[in-house]
């Protein structure tokens, strides 16, 4: 499908100041229905099954059924992302389960600083070198052509 | 016309996009620009924590060039790219990237990116040129850094950007384009303006036409939008011809790399035989670079296509074959276990950090690799400067390593004044994937710079009265429904308009039989093409009458105009290229070997003034 919305979870995100599933979307496929404040995928064939919105949702009220025109039913994959790590359930068409967890990040959330405490070498427009060169190539000088 | 409110943001340097090469573009720019007291804007039709090709995230990065340890040096990666593209590629502009990318990792890493290392602290190499990642968050974590050096307020998400502002000398003064969530038209006002927008999607017909329609190798909002930019801006753009075909899992197109490079499995087909070794005589025909190693992208593709076209298919990865005989090389029974679920964590990660899908069909199917082989297939065409593609702008070199025949301006200026590209949007400088285009990216936001310092009056302007016809031209699908939708009891079918959905089917069937798409085996000729273009012709002025009930559709409408230009540019490059090339990607029925005589860029420069399109010859000036 794609996506999908749990009837009985979605909040519409109300406590929010924005509905996360559709804040995300990166095809603009997730819509909230204003009348009963529940999302829904507006172009499910348009779904690259990313599950930036199964990952986004604060209440778990999303998933992915599997695209109906090639994938057999009874397969599911559920990712549960906290903020170093994210843990997937598999749950195979014959019931079989798996788990697998990952990191995701080695830093805090928000603590990326653009030059990555690499110094600056260079004021120099025209220099090939980039602002964070040659300590972020870690050669003494930019790699030689 | 539809009730808009006009938004002007004037800037300095604009960026148009959000992913990897916008992301690299933007921490470059925005130091630069402090420095001299410019501003920076970026506009992103998405939400930067999940836009461009690296949304779902990435199991790997396939550039390291890893210079520093004296693994390899620039000109071997040089080497493999040139080869890999048959002998047609920029060799300034590969090693430009190479010899950078270096930078954009390390920085990865110090932001947060887990990038895998063994017990002696060294990156773990899928392949030469790849490491092993725990990539879900990849490209929440770029994106991170880039916000964080352009800060909120310089920033638009879901504003799409339709079409370039150019004044009257030609030079690139802008962008404009309308949000995706509100009644706004934004007219963005600059000095220098980076298009980073992605490649091109869904311009062919893709396998899968239920459903799974969204189930395509690159994301399916990818719509061209930097091909479109760039040839609208009158920029001369290279390698059109030159689309990616990239072998998958079939169906859901989960990545294989792992399982090549890293668990060594072998590819057959139904009867067992391997094709890379049974075919190997073809390769013969496709001389120098069939017998360069690794063989070329398109090569192994069609030797995998000559079977499945003899009726030998299904072609199979062999995970089982592969995964036992991992397991036998552990003798101790325990270590053994461990290896095994090692491994197979390993191989399940490679889908779940970017093509779910695939966990999700191996699920529904039943599949345990250590069982059972699974099937592999090709998947449609794409346009990808970044991967084993080539399309995109001809952009000009580095000064202090390119020929002078390609340089005009500040690095990755493409030949409209004021305007740059990178990553999917530039073309002949293949092999940058992820890593590669944000150091592309890095380069061309410092070049963009230079350029806004060295240009300060700005270029002349855009009149209001023009600004004001590309708002009204914008904007018609929406008056158009307004305006007709009523007179049918069914809004879907009413002759006075064509929705954007099935405009895009009416792209995808005439590319796919007529400029070689999955239906014909990716075979064309000049008669087909000529039938192409005609019917190209006729889709064009119908995008004319493109009806748009609300935003979101209006943002499908232009999505799919975009794809169209992407898409003539493809069918006139190939037509102009009077050979085979890249067998495996595309094969010309009426012209079916590679000539010397075409060991030349093509490329194609659209005219703003008259409409017609110019085809022209390059030459390929080596650095090595």
């Amino acid at each position: 499908m794609p996506s999908f919305v749990i009837t009985e979870k979605c909040d519409g995100c109300k406590a929010l100041d924005k509905t996360a599933c559709q804040y995300i979307c990166p095809n603009d496929l997730m819509v909230l229905d204003k009348e009963t404040m529940k999302a829904y995928n507006q172009d499910p064939a348009m779904c690259w099954e990313c599950m930036c919105c199964v990952k986004i949702c604060p209440v778990q009220a999303m998933e992915v059924r599997g695209y109906a025109d090639f994938v057999p039913l009874g397969g599911f994959v559920t990712p549960l992302r906290s903020s170093d790590s994210i843990l997937w359930t598999v749950k195979f068409r014959n019931g079989t389960l798996k788990r697998f967890k990952f990191p995701i990040r080695t830093t805090e959330e928000g603590t990326a600083v653009p030059d990555g405490g690499f110094a600056s070498a260079s004021d120099d427009l025209v220099s090939p070198l980039l602002f964070t060169e040659p300590e972020s190539t870690k050669c003494a000088e930019l790699p030689k052509v | 016309m539809a009730n808009f409110e006009t938004v002007e943001v004037n800037t300095d340097i604009l960026i148009c996009g959000g992913g990897m090469a916008a992301c690299g573009a933007a921490v470059e720019a925005a130091h630069w620009a402090k420095k001299h007291n410019l501003k920076v804007t970026l506009v992103d039709k998405a939400a930067m924590d999940r836009s461009g090709a690296v949304a779902m995230g990435l199991s790997a990065i396939n550039q390291y060039v890893d210079v520093n340890t004296g693994a390899n040096t620039i000109k071997d990666y040089v080497e493999y790219v040139r080869n890999d593209l048959m002998g047609i590629t920029r060799e300034d502009l590969v090693a430009n990237i190479a010899r950078h990318v270096d930078s954009s990792v390390h920085l990865f890493e110090k932001w947060g990116l887990p990038i895998w290392k063994d017990a002696d602290g060294k990156y773990v190499h899928e392949g030469r040129w790849q490491l092993m990642i725990n990539g879900e968050s990849y490209k929440i974590i770029v994106a991170e850094a880039a916000k964080n050096a352009l800060g909120d307020e310089n920033i638009y998400e879901r504003v799409f950007i339709t079409e370039p502002l150019i004044d009257e000398a030609g030079h690139c003064v802008g962008a404009v384009g309308f949000s995706i969530r509100e009644n706004k038209f934004y007219v963005f006002k600059a000095k220098a303006v980076i298009a980073t927008m992605g490649g091109a999607v869904h311009v062919f017909k893709p396998r899968s036409s239920g459903e799974g329609l969204g189930r395509s190798w690159y994301p399916p909002f990818n719509s061209g939008a930097s091909a479109y930019f760039t040839i609208k801006a009158g920029a001369e753009m290279t390698c059109q011809e030159v689309r990616f075909i990239t072998v998958r899992f079939k169906d859901a197109y989960g990545p294989v790399g792992a399982w090549f490079l890293l668990f060594k499995a072998r590819a057959t087909n139904a009867l067992g035989e391997v094709y890379m070794q049974t075919r190997r005589p073809e390769l013969e025909k496709w001389k120098p670079y069939g017998m360069v190693k690794p063989v070329p992208a398109n090569l192994r593709n069609w030797l995998m296509m000559l079977d499945v076209m003899e009726g030998k298919g299904p072609i199979y990865m062999r995970t089982e074959e592969a995964l036992q005989k991992i397991s036998d090389a552990v003798p101790d029974e325990k270590e053994r276990k461990k290896k095994l679920k090692e491994l197979e964590s390993e191989a399940w990660e490679d889908f779940l950090d970017m093509t779910i899908s695939q966990a999700i069909l191996w699920a529904a199917t039943n599949t345990f690799p250590e069982k059972a082989p699974s099937e592999i297939a090709a998947c449609e065409p794409y346009f990808i400067g970044s991967h084993s593609g080539a399309s995109g702008a001809w952009v000009s070199g580095p000064e202090d390593i390119a020929p002078k025949e390609y340089c005009w301006g500040p690095p990755n200026m493409t030949t409209v004044d004021g305007l740059f590209t990178a990553g999917d949007g530039s073309g002949a400088s293949s092999h940058k994937f992820s890593s590669g285009s944000h150091a592309e990216g890095r380069i061309a936001g410092k070049g963009a710079v230079r350029w806004a310092v060295d240009h300060p009056g700005g270029n002349g302007g855009v009149a209001a009265a023009a600004i004001e016809e590309l708002k009204e031209r914008i904007l018609r699908p929406i008056d158009l429904f307004e305006k007709h939708a009523g007179e049918t009891t069914d809004a879907d079918i009413n002759p006075n308009y064509i929705r954007p959905k099935q405009y895009m089917f009416r792209l995808q069937k005439l590319m796919d039989e007529y400029a070689g798409g999955v239906s014909t085996n990716f075979m064309t000729s000049e008669p087909l093409m000529v039938k192409g273009l005609e019917l190209l012709d006729l889709l064009r002025e119908d995008a004319e009458k493109l009806a748009a009930e609300d935003l979101h559709e209006l943002l499908r409408c232009w999505e799919n105009v975009h794809r169209t230009w992407q898409a003539e540019a493809h069918i006139r490059t190939m037509m102009f290229r009077e050979e085979t090339r890249w067998p495996g990607y595309y094969f010309r029925s009426d012209k079916p070997e590679m000539k010397e005589d075409w060991k030349v860029f093509a490329n194609c420069k659209y005219d703003r003034k008259t409409g017609d399109w110019d085809m022209m010859k390059r030459d390929i000036i080596p650095i090595y």
